[in-house]
Order: C-alpha cells, then sequence, then structure tokens
C-alpha cells in the first residue's frame, strides 16, 4: 500500500482553509495550532481527513483557566480569552502529535466534536463539568465527576479550594448552624 | 450574613424543598431526565431499569452502572462515576511541583509508578530537565514491574469474576512479593513516590537487585500456571469468546488505548511509537488481538507480563553497565543528598530554596503521555512561571474505557457485563480522579 508523505500541517491549512488559522505556537517540539471556537470541528475534521495528515487518534481535550486572582477579570495577558481549550490529537499512521487550541469566554459555546469521536464524548462533559464550558450539539451535556445538583465548576481559577472550620465549643453553635443536616 | 464558616457562598447547600432556581428538589428523579440516553420504551415501562453498583463486587471499586433490562438482554447502559472522585488536579494547583507527585500516586492505585512517571516527565519536559541514563533504567524496571503488578490483580479478579476463584489466590501470592520489592525500593508498598522529576528518589538498595533475580526466576512458570487454569479452560471460552467485541474502527472512534485497543488488533504501543525513557533499546512485542473480545484483551494482558520480563531482564544487564548517578544533579530543581549538607553553603541554600519556594517553571504548556498498564495515561501540564502549575488535567484510559461501556455492553446478556467490566480493567481512582 502506497502512503503519501507526511505534510506540515500549518501550510497545508493556509493552502485549503485559508484565514482558519489564527496562529501557530512551538514549544519543546510541540505544535500548537491555535483557530477561533467556531472553527474548531471544521479544523479539526480537517486535520483527521486531509491525505498526509491523518490525525485520526483523539488522545485527549484539556481546558485551563487564564483568570489571575491578582489582576482579575478581563486581563488574560496575550491571551485573547479567558479559558483556552486543547485538543491533543495523534496521527496513527505518521507517529506525530498535534494541539488545536482555542480561547473562549464563559458564554461561548465550542462545536462538539462527538460527531467525529464518540470518545469525545466524556472529555467534554467533563470540561463541562469542571469549567462551564459549553459544547454546541453535544448529546449528553450534563456533569460527569461532580455530583448532578452541585453549583459552580470546580477547576475555576476562582473557585476556592475549601475547607470545614474546625468545630470547638465557642463555635460549635455557630458552625452547626449553617451545616445541611437533615431536618425533621 | 456573619459567619464563621468560611465556605463560600456557592458551596451552600440550599434547604428547604425547592433549589436554587426556584424547581422543587425531589429524592426520586424523573425517568423523563432519562428521555434519550434509554430508549423510549423504559420511559413507558416496558424494560426494566436496574440499578447495578456502586457497591456491587464486580464493579471493581465504585462504578454505578444503569441498566436498562429486556428481560436478561442489556438495551442500554449508562454508567455513572464521580464516586471516588477527590480533586487531585484542583490540589495539585495548590502544591509545588516537588510536592505533587505524593498526590498524583493516589489516582490509579493499581500503577503508582505509572502516575509518577506521567507526572514527572511532564515537569522534565516544561523546565527542560535532564534524566541520567541510570535513572532511565531503573525507571524502565519500576514501570514494568508495576506492568507485571496491575496486571495481576486484574487476571485474579477478573478470573474471581468470572467464577475461577483459585487464581485470583495464586495472582495475589505474587503481587504481594512485588509489593515486598516496591517497600525495599521507596519503603512504600502501594503509594510509592519513588518516580520524581529529575529521576528517582533514591538508588537502588542492596537487597533489591538479589530479591528481583529471584522473582524473575520463578515468576515465568507461575504464568504458565494461570494460563493452565484459564487458557485452554472450556468454560473460561465460553463466558468470554466473542463478548464485548470491539471493530478496529469502533476502538479509534471511542479513543480506547492500551490492550482494549491492541485486542482489537490495532497496533498502538506509546513504548514502541514514541519512546521514551530509553524504551526504543529494550527489545519485546507487542501483542496483538484479532476478534477484539474479551478473551483477547486476557491474551494480549497474559502475553504482556511475559514481555516485562524479558524487559525487567534486559534492564537488569543494563544496570550493570550503565554508570551515572540516580538523579540528576541540577541543584536548581533537585535537592542536594543529605551528606552535603554539613559540607557546602550551596547545598544547604538549594535545599531551603526547593524545600520551600520549589522551582519555577515555563508559563508554557505541554501533553505527555506514557503506556500505563491500562493504556495512554496523559498529562497536561500548565505552568504560570511561578513555582505551582496553573492547570494539570490527567487523560486516564479508565475515564474512556468507562465512557465506552454502554457501547460495549448493549445487546448481550446481563451475565456477561461483568466480563465486559473486568476485561477493560477500569480503576475507579484513575477514572475519578
Amino acid at each position: 500500500m502506497h502512503i503519501p508523505d507526511a505534510l506540515a500541517p500549518a501550510a497545508t491549512f493556509e493552502e485549503h482553509l485559508p484565514g482558519v488559522l489564527k496562529g501557530t505556537h512551538e514549544f519543546r517540539e510541540e505544535l500548537t495550532l491555535i483557530v477561533d471556537p467556531a472553527d474548531i470541528e471544521r479544523a479539526i475534521h480537517f486535520l483527521r481527513d486531509t491525505r498526509g495528515l491523518i490525525y485520526n487518534y483523539l488522545s485527549d481535550i484539556s481546558a485551563v483557566d487564564y483568570f489571575d486572582s491578582v489582576k482579575g477579570y478581563g486581563d488574560y495577558g496575550d491571551r485573547p480569552a479567558r479559558f483556552g481549550v486543547s485538543y491533543h490529537l495523534y496521527s496513527l499512521l505518521y507517529n506525530r502529535r498535534i494541539r488545536v487550541k482555542t480561547f473562549v469566554d464563559e458564554d461561548v459555546a465550542i462545536p462538539t466534536l462527538t460527531t467525529l469521536w464518540e470518545g469525545a464524548n466524556w472529555l467534554e462533559r467533563e470540561i463541562f463539568d469542571m469549567m462551564g464550558i459549553h459544547f454546541d450539539g453535544h448529546p449528553n451535556l450534563r456533569r460527569v465527576l461532580m455530583p448532578a445538583d452541585w453549583e459552580g465548576h470546580p477547576q475555576r481559577r476562582d473557585y476556592p479550594l475549601g475547607y470545614e472550620t474546625v468545630m470547638f465549643s465557642f463555635n460549635a453553635d455557630e458552625i452547626n448552624k449553617h451545616k445541611p443536616y437533615v431536618k425533621e | 450574613m456573619a459567619t464563621t464558616s468560611k465556605r463560600p457562598a456557592a458551596l451552600e447547600i440550599p434547604t428547604g424543598t425547592e433549589n436554587a432556581l426556584g424547581q422543587a428538589q425531589t429524592w426520586e428523579g424523573s425517568l423523563e431526565d432519562l428521555r434519550g440516553l434509554v430508549s423510549d420504551r423504559a420511559i413507558t415501562g416496558e424494560t426494566m431499569l436496574l440499578n447495578l453498583g456502586p457497591h456491587h463486587p464486580s464493579t471493581h471499586g465504585v462504578l454505578r452502572l444503569l441498566l436498562e433490562l429486556d428481560g436478561e438482554e442489556i438495551i442500554s447502559c449508562l454508567p455513572d462515576i464521580g464516586f471516588l472522585h477527590t480533586g487531585i488536579e484542583k490540589n495539585i494547583e495548590s502544591k509545588t511541583y516537588e510536592k505533587a507527585v505524593t498526590l498524583t500516586d493516589r489516582m490509579d492505585y493499581l500503577a503508582p509508578m505509572s502516575n509518577n512517571m506521567v507526572f514527572s516527565m511532564a515537569v522534565e519536559k516544561l523546565t527542560g530537565l535532564d534524566v541520567p541514563e541510570r535513572a532511565q533504567v531503573i525507571r524502565v524496571i519500576c514501570l514494568e514491574l508495576t506492568r507485571l503488578n496491575s496486571h495481576l490483580v486484574w487476571l485474579g479478579t477478573h478470573a474471581m469474576d468470572l467464577g475461577a476463584m483459585s487464581v485470583f489466590l495464586y495472582c495475589f501470592r505474587e503481587r504481594e512479593y512485588i509489593l515486598d520489592l516496591f517497600e525495599k525500593l521507596g519503603g512504600q508498598r502501594m503509594m510509592t513516590s519513588y518516580i520524581r522529576p529529575g529521576g528517582v528518589w533514591r538508588d537502588l538498595t542492596e537487597d533489591f537487585l538479589p530479591a528481583l533475580e529471584k522473582f524473575l526466576g520463578y515468576f515465568p512458570g507461575r504464568i504458565d500456571d494461570y494460563e493452565k487454569l484459564l487458557t485452554d479452560n472450556p468454560i473460561w471460552i465460553d463466558r468470554t469468546q466473542g463478548i464485548g467485541v470491539v471493530e478496529p474502527e469502533e476502538a479509534i472512534a471511542l479513543a480506547l488505548s492500551g490492550p482494549c485497543l491492541r485486542g482489537s488488533g490495532v497496533n498502538y504501543d506509546i513504548r514502541k511509537a514514541m519512546p521514551y525513557s530509553g524504551y526504543e533499546n529494550y527489545e519485546f512485542n507487542v501483542p496483538l488481538g484479532e476478534h477484539g473480545d474479551v478473551y483477547d484483551r486476557y491474551i494480549i494482558r497474559v502475553q504482556e507480563m511475559r514481555e516485562s520480563v524479558k524487559i525487567i531482564h534486559q534492564g537488569i544487564k543494563k544496570l550493570a553497565s550503565t554508570s551515572g548517578h540516580f538523579r540528576s544533579s541540577n541543584r536548581k530543581f533537585v535537592p542536594p543528598p543529605r551528606a552535603e549538607l554539613g559540607r557546602s553553603m550551596e547545598a544547604v541554600i538549594h535545599h531551603f530554596k526547593l524545600w520551600t519556594e520549589g522551582f519555577s517553571v515555563p508559563d508554557e504548556e505541554v501533553y505527555v503521555a506514557i503506556e500505563s498498564p491500562r493504556g495512554e495515561i496523559g498529562c497536561y501540564l500548565h505552568g504560570t512561571g511561578g513555582n505551582k502549575p496553573r492547570r494539570v488535567h490527567f487523560k486516564t484510559p479508565s475515564f474512556i474505557h468507562i465512557s465506552a461501556l454502554g457501547k460495549l455492553t448493549s445487546g448481550h446478556m446481563l451475565a456477561d457485563l461483568v466480563g465486559i467490566v473486568g476485561s477493560i480493567d477500569c480503576v475507579l481512582g484513575d477514572s475519578d480522579r
């Protein structure tokens, strides 16, 4: 079987989908392609099915929050939005990895990848659960790790780790007043 | 409202019968919530909904499965996880990189070294830290011992689920010996924290290698014993062949990895594809399946145990021929040995800096994946430029494999579910983190 030569992802993008690629970044030999959230499904579909690219294995989807407790809302340095969502793809054919990254704010939804890989289902659910980022077209966008009635998204940087006050006799009444005991 | 409690408002659980949105709260839940996830026949009551777990012994931990049954046939299966969620990723964000290693043990408690390894590798990649050759060989030996440890627990419990009780006892006997070996290495049997950024915690102890060689001497015979009990056993074959079949295309679409992916015949082993820690210098085979059923996944794991023994043998040989230290001597990242502290002022400064502030990594992101006993375990690490990570995310194989359970089990009998859940080798600490 003839296997076509591997192509450079960024150049192929420019050739076939001009304007979709917003930038590239390379660190420690890891290539990152930056695209707009609305283009994410189109871009990854292109990476998966184009001759010479064939990034056909979904390794991981991770999200990161650039909120800084010192600088506060709105200041994310050189990043255009609060959250970064990184898609890590792997090519079983050419044995190489790539990262596709997009930046979103709280109120922007990203197209789902469940249409391309069913395995994206729970990875996206986890990001919704932990970061509160919505995915458009996801068949079952519910919490996966936290309880269904949990409020807030724990992996956000402005979500405190939280702890319980140690109970002594002088503050026991005050603490008990706020504990969610079952009422008769 | 003045309160001594430091709980943020978002965590307060509303009292009364209404939640914060004004919706009535009930404990029963509604079948309407399941519309679209189970078939419509379940809503009308034609098929039965059965709750399996989270305290069922065959679920290997706290996995809850909501099953829709038509007689004994599974129509749909909804896995529910999170009962073991401990917020490890969130906790690591408040710890320095060296301290975070101990938390990674607690994810996949049957393969702690793999977790240490993937996190350490991510830190090394971000900082550009070197790992001496001797440390790499020790790491390979540890990783393969971990694979044996994990596969032994898997084989024992999987066989016991399907009714072969004695295999369990034999497997745990050998596993006990491996845990003793780990104790010799790092002083801990399960939560080893032995692999650290820059190498391993300390050099091999004197009694480790003789004990390891003794183990390698008798262990291949023990694998023969397990195979004698199972491989040609007609009951075992009846229970496992043709059950839980995954086609190769389906396996890739479901993002399976490890023995579950190779059981379907997809040749993807990160030790071969993207070698780390010097795996390119070892000779070993990657067993592949043909049918993608429970039996193939069993055979692959058994053969992987034999390959691991081969790798460890080669590792011991390499150990004799490699010189060098067991840990990087870059003092900006690795604390100096205790003996140096009495002699060198610089060592004292480095020691103090590393154990108080820790080291800083650049404000960049990396993704590192290695082949854990269960499959591809990945670590996404994003630094801040300071001494604590901005975000660490573990892509764990159990999480992905449990998400595929619905696909794997539909159309099978309820009794086969136990075999399928066993064959994907899920550890709930790994999936829930």
